[in-house]
């Protein structure tokens, strides 16, 4: 890891969190830190709009000089003053930047710990809290929520603070000067009160079509996702007409709503241009009335700076209170992730479970999804024995992979329990539990990296890595492939696997869970992608190499275990029948409706 | 696409990001916190666009005029400022205001503030009716190209990048019609208007001016280009962590199941403090610009009131405290469009690199329809003569392959994975055009028929089931447009889907949702086939896939394709055992190529790859 000596040090111990430990919850917590670097801005923003005011107050001073007969000196003391205004806007600018630089700091430090905590917190979901939340909704949820939220919070302080500071002083300014004239203040007032309410007003009516735009262009890109989709069938049947006209009606009612939010929009520079130049009419206009002397001129154009700059501070601040709802939902989608309660953890007083024997026994084990009204699996007992190849069978939706999804408890039983070696699975640690179990997923998911660094994902440092590599490959039927390639276990695998085919993706995910050298290997309808063939050579050469394993497999084709020790035949989450293939076909109705449906009545009796 | 963005499906539009679109909050730094694309061809795709909108042109002519217009009109204003106060300061020196002059001014200035502003909403109108108009025609005719191009262009243009043309690129162009354009020309008026005002008050302050006004300008172009530099970091830094997210998320359960998190974790952080690291610097980078711009403002404005009170102390250049009011406000409205304008060219660039995408993908060639004849009493012979394809044309993976199928005969497609059996469907209904040789229909080449009346003849059920988010009748209706109610139920109950869609809720009324997934895979293959059915295809397509199709209902949709098949010359992409071995031919495919032909024990007997494959799954 190359971190910068800076980042190490904007590091507070506070967050420094151990792999895979969970942070702690909640939201705010990760502004703690960036407290005085906040406290520091606000103190900054504070002196630039101290001189910020500054300036008009010096413009005051000059053309009061002009009209003043007493002083002698004049272009002295214009540029006596000249000088004062000039390092004023020096330190202006000097604060700003240093205003500036604490923001870049906090905006990417806080988002820099934001996402970590995040990350770390979704690494250690279970699949009960992936699939509440949705993979995709996690991946936003980490990236552009948090992008939004960095954003908000600079924005946010730099306008916060300076905004209400300018506001205030500036009112406090301008009546300073407008002595006599105090019903300049009502100019200010007004104008103010103007601009928010029409800013107000116009994000009021366009605001909802803004979301209604969104909307639609969802809906926009839906349809068209449905044409290229479609493609081949819409030319099949000669319907690109029909399509064309489904498409222009979102097209139209996505032009026309655009067409009136940015109409109305229109307004929004027009409003505020008029507010600006109306500040100056109006000032005027009261001088020209309540305007005592020479000096109020004076007074009276610092005044304009002063609305202008007063105006400007309510405008920013509005369109920011506006933009807040949206940071607020980003804010509360990553709240809910922080806060998120974990179902699947070690327990307290685990224990290392070592390198076990691998009999796993099922007892009465039952199993529903959290907020789902019946169970998925009911009483489901057995027991797979080291050596044996035990089939789960079943129609979609049966219950067959959460079965398999229980023993390295992606999921935990809600009733009954499961045992290895005697002992609830519960009571290991989750990390030993799983190095026991090899689990090839029915979605085979590669990640990027070499060939080599996937297979040997489960322990890249073994001494024994370069062998037991080649030895699993060989076993999954993955090594003629891998040969073929110019770069051997060194070729790349670009993210998502999308350089290799299917049935490549499955044999290496297979490859990958025999490096483990678990004693239970579970497959979870892993030889879908796999031709006839493959299929049968892979069965063959992994009842030669793994004599010892606890085979777990779980099935769609019948074809693929006819030859298991143990074949469970599940239906709506119950056992409805267990035995050999033979006896199976003759004891078992569900399990003869399946067989027949894949194979005629000679195969499968051959 | 394979993952669903909660968002929305496709990449996200940018300037619709919702809440304030585009120009609310830009300012003058469009360009900023961003990295600028550039077209190809610049001036090139500028003509193109300037062509493509010729019908909108009067109306943008016209915005554009405007726009020049109410700038022209504010900036009298100040100027006028400065001559009210003026009457009002000299007033004050004699011990009497002439009211009736200040108001005179304060009323033709209360004229101009309400007129410019008039005029520059209407301006806004107009362009966003042309925007509008604009965004509109391009999405329809982009919709329009997807299905008169050659399937074989999307070979390597990906489904994601066509709905990008259609959204975020038709954006860009039009949010660019909508602000940026008359943006454009109103800092350039100002930039003009406002120095000739200057000039016309008063000349030695116009040239200091103009001393520090480049200085901003040389500023901000040092931190653009400085800043670039590290949005390049930061993006780069970004996308690594995205990608570490999104791999390390889709893929969540392997990494538990090998217990990969301490190592993903530590990969994480190492590209997280990169991230912090350049997001720091750019954030700080870009940030300067507002400390600059505002530091420059200030500067002008202390030179206008020193200066200015110097002039007018010592007498020279005709100055007066007005003037140092006008000027005050010249001097910052002057700046303005300096920030605009380095933000806008980013802008264009990237407008143009949009448009550019977008008319190369109208540009591209259109699917040429050779053929005139329809077939016309169809049987269904297929022959096959010395085909060669390839889906790159330098490519052959079908070499020579001759084949003669009769009317009613069955031929079932069979290979292992990956080894294109679909190619033989994509050629029959001319989805690809072979290289050479020659495919015929009842004994004439199918190249001398419309694609779309070849195609009619033709019933298609492919594994990928297509639905769309209607009614299950619309949906089967889709198979004949023409087809009445009674129709489509008539060929339901043919195809024996009648029953099984009576049970759904609402029967053929039931709509089936934008997903499709509130039915399930073999009802959805079920409606498909009905589908096909309801134009009486003489051939047929059929993919038997059903991997993911429950039990029960495999067992009645293999009832019903079986009941089909009867009577039609049918092309089976087969799975089944059963299917291959009653098959009057078999295709056996490897590699793209048909390697073997012939009935299974013919095949058999010819100890073949199609030998091996049959064995290999019941070895023992």
């Amino acid at each position: 890891m190359n971190k910068t000596d800076e980042t190490a040090g904007a590091r507070g111990p506070a967050l420094k969190i151990r792999a895979g430990e969970r942070p702690k919850r909640g939201f705010w917590r990760y502004y703690i830190r960036y407290i005085p670097m906040i406290l520091g801005v606000i103190l900054l923003l504070f002196a630039q709009a101290y001189s910020d005011l500054k300036l008009p107050e010096y413009m005051n001073h000059i053309i009061n000089v002009l009209a003043d007969i007493s002083t002698v000196d004049k272009t002295a003391e214009i540029l006596k003053y000249g000088g004062v205004m000039l390092a004023y806007s020096l330190a202006a600018t000097a604060i700003s930047v240093g205003v500036g630089y604490l923001a870049a700091r906090i905006g990417s430090g806080l988002s820099r710990d934001l996402r970590l905590g995040v990350f770390q917190t979704v690494s250690n979901f279970s699949a009960a809290e992936s699939d509440k939340f949705t993979v995709s909704s996690l991946i936003t949820r980490s990236t552009n929520d948090i992008s939004q939220i960095q954003m908000f919070t600079v924005m946010f302080l730099r306008m916060v603070a300076y905004a209400p500071v300018m506001a205030v002083g500036g009112i406090v300014k301008a009546v300073g000067v407008s002595a006599g004239m105090s019903s300049l203040v009502w100019v200010v007032g007004g104008a103010v009160n103007v601009i928010v309410v029409a800013i107000v007003a116009i994000l009021f009516v366009v605001q909802p079509k803004f979301l209604k735009l969104q909307k639609l262009m969802d809906r926009l890109n839906g349809v068209a996702r449905d044409g290229l989709n479609g493609m081949m069938v819409i030319r099949a049947f000669n319907t690109d007409r029909y399509e064309q006209t489904r498409f222009d009606g979102v097209n139209r009612d996505l032009a026309k709503t655009d067409l009136f939010a940015n109409r109305v929009m229109g307004f929004l520079f027009p409003v505020i241009n008029l507010v600006m130049n109306a500040i100056s009419v109006a000032t005027v206009w009261v001088a020209a009335y309540t305007a005592g002397d020479v000096a109020s001129v004076g007074a009276m154009m610092a005044f304009m700076s002063y609305a202008l700059q007063i105006v400007s501070s309510f405008m920013m601040l509005t369109m920011l209170l506006i933009l807040a709802p949206r940071a607020m939902v980003s804010i509360k989608r990553v709240r809910e992730v922080l806060n998120q309660n974990i179902s699947v953890y070690t327990g307290a007083g685990a224990i290392e479970a070592g390198r076990l024997t691998g009999e796993v026994r099922f007892e009465h084990v039952g199993f529903r999804y959290p907020g789902a009204e019946a169970d998925v699996l009911t009483d489901v007992s057995f027991t797979a024995r080291p050596g044996e190849t035990t089939a789960v069978i079943g129609a979609t939706g049966a219950g067959k992979s959460t079965l398999a999804a229980l023993l390295p408890r992606l999921y935990d039983v809600t009733q009954g329990r499961i045992t290895i070696d005697g002992t609830d699975i519960r009571a290991f640690t989750l990390e030993s539990l799983r190095d026991n179990i090899a689990f090839v997923p029915q979605k085979s998911v590669l990640f990027s990296g070499s060939i080599a660094d996937n297979i040997t994902y489960a322990d890249q440092r073994a001494a024994d890595r370069e062998a037991r590599m080649k030895r699993s490959a060989f076993i999954a039927q993955a090594e003629p492939f891998i040969e073929e390639k110019e770069d051997g276990f060194d070729s790349r695998v670009a993210q998502g696997g999308g350089n290799v085919s299917g049935g490549q993706k499955q044999r290496l995910s297979i490859a990958r869970a025999l490096y483990k050298n678990a004693p239970i290997l579970v497959f979870d309808d892993s030889f879908s992608a796999l031709d006839y063939k493959t299929d049968a050579n892979l069965r063959a050469s992994m009842a030669k190499h793994l004599a010892n394993t606890n085979t777990l497999i779980i099935a769609q084709r019948v074809g693929t275990i006819l030859n298991a020790d143990r074949i469970i035949v599940l239906e709506q989450g119950k056992i409805a029948g267990m035995g050999t293939h033979r006896q199976l076909l003759e004891s078992c109705p569900v399990y003869r409706d399946i067989a027949y449906s894949q194979l005629s009545r000679e195969e499968l009796e051959a | 696409m394979s993952e669903k963005r909660e968002t929305s499906g496709a990449p996200m539009p940018g300037g619709r990001g919702g809440g304030l679109r585009g120009g609310g909050l830009r300012g003058g730094g469009g360009g900023r916190g961003r990295v600028v694309e550039k077209p190809k061809d610049f001036s090139g795709t500028l003509k193109k666009l300037i062509k493509y909108m010729r019908r909108s042109l009067p109306a943008v002519v016209a915005a554009m005029l405007l726009a020049v217009g109410s700038v022209v009109l504010t900036i009298f204003i100040p100027r006028l400022s400065g001559d009210a106060v003026q009457l009002l300061y000299e007033g004050l020196m004699r011990g009497a205001v002439d009211i009736d002059a200040v108001l005179s001014v304060l009323r033709l200035m209360c004229v101009l503030v309400f007129l410019s502003a008039g005029v520059s909403y209407v301006q806004s109108f107009i362009l966003a009716g042309v925007a509008q108009r604009v965004a509109y025609r391009m999405r329809k005719e982009i919709y329009d190209k997807i299905d008169r191009l050659p399937l074989k262009y999307y070979d390597t243009t990906t489904n994601g990048s066509v709905l990008s043309y259609l959204t975020n690129d038709v954006d860009t162009v039009a949010t660019t019609l909508n602000q940026s354009l008359s943006q454009l020309l109103s800092a350039v008026t100002k930039l003009v208007g406002v120095f000739v005002m200057m000039i016309l008050i008063s000349r030695i302050i116009t040239l200091a001016a103009l001393v520090i006004i480049p200085l901003s300008f040389i500023l901000m172009t040092l931190i653009v280009k400085r800043s670039q530099k590290y949005f390049v970091r930061q993006q780069k830094a970004l996308a690594d962590v995205n990608a570490h997210i999104e791999e390390m998320y889709a893929g969540a359960k392997v990494v538990e199941l090998y217990n990969g998190q301490a190592e993903s974790l530590e990969k994480f952080e190492g590209y997280n403090d990169q991230l912090c690291a350049a997001g720091r610097q750019s954030q700080f980078l870009s940030g300067l610009m507002h400390p600059v711009m505002s530091f420059v403002g200030n500067l002008s404005y202390v030179m206008v009131c020193v200066l200015g009170g110097v002039l007018i102390v010592n007498n020279v250049g005709g100055l007066n405290v007005g003037s140092i009011q006008s000027l005050m406000t010249y001097v910052r409205q002057f700046n303005q469009p300096m920030a605009q304008l380095a933000g806008i060219t980013n802008t264009l660039q990237s407008t143009v690199a949009a448009g550019e995408r977008v008319l190369s993908f109208l540009e591209a060639e259109d699917e040429a329809e050779t053929g005139t004849a329809s077939p016309k009493n169809v049987a269904g012979g297929i022959t096959f003569e010395n085909v060669r394809f390839g889906y790159d044309p330098e490519i052959p993976v079908i070499r020579r392959f001759s084949s003669e199928i009769r009317a009613g005969q069955r031929v079932a497609i069979v290979g292992p994975t990956g080894a294109g059996k679909t190619t033989v469907v994509k050629l029959l209904m001319r989805y690809y055009d072979i290289q050479g040789g020659r495919i015929l229909l009842d004994g004439r080449d199918i190249s001398e028929f419309k694609r779309a009346e070849l195609r009619k003849n033709f019933g298609m059920v492919l594994q990928d089931t297509w639905l769309f988010n209607g009614t299950v009748m619309d949906n089967l209706r889709y198979g004949n447009l023409d087809a009445s109610d009674g129709a489509v139920i008539e060929a339901a109950k043919k195809a024996g889907v009648d029953r099984f869609i009576r049970t759904l809720e609402g029967g053929y009324q039931f709509v089936i949702n934008e997903e499709a997934d509130n039915i399930s895979a073999g009802q959805k293959q079920l409606l498909t086939i009905a589908r096909a059915m309801l134009n009486d295809p003489k051939i047929l397509i059929l993919d038997e896939a059903t991997s993911s199709v429950d039990t029960r209902t495999e067992v009645i949709v293999q009832e019903v394709m079986h009941e089909m098949m009867r009577g039609r010359t049918s092309f089976v992409i087969a799975h089944r055992l059963s299917t291959i071995r009653d098959a009057d031919k078999i295709l056996v495919m490897k590699d793209g190529d048909i390697i073997e032909q012939g009935t299974h024990e013919a095949l058999l007997a010819q100890k073949g790859f199609y030998e091996n494959l049959y064995n290999s799954q019941f070895e023992r």
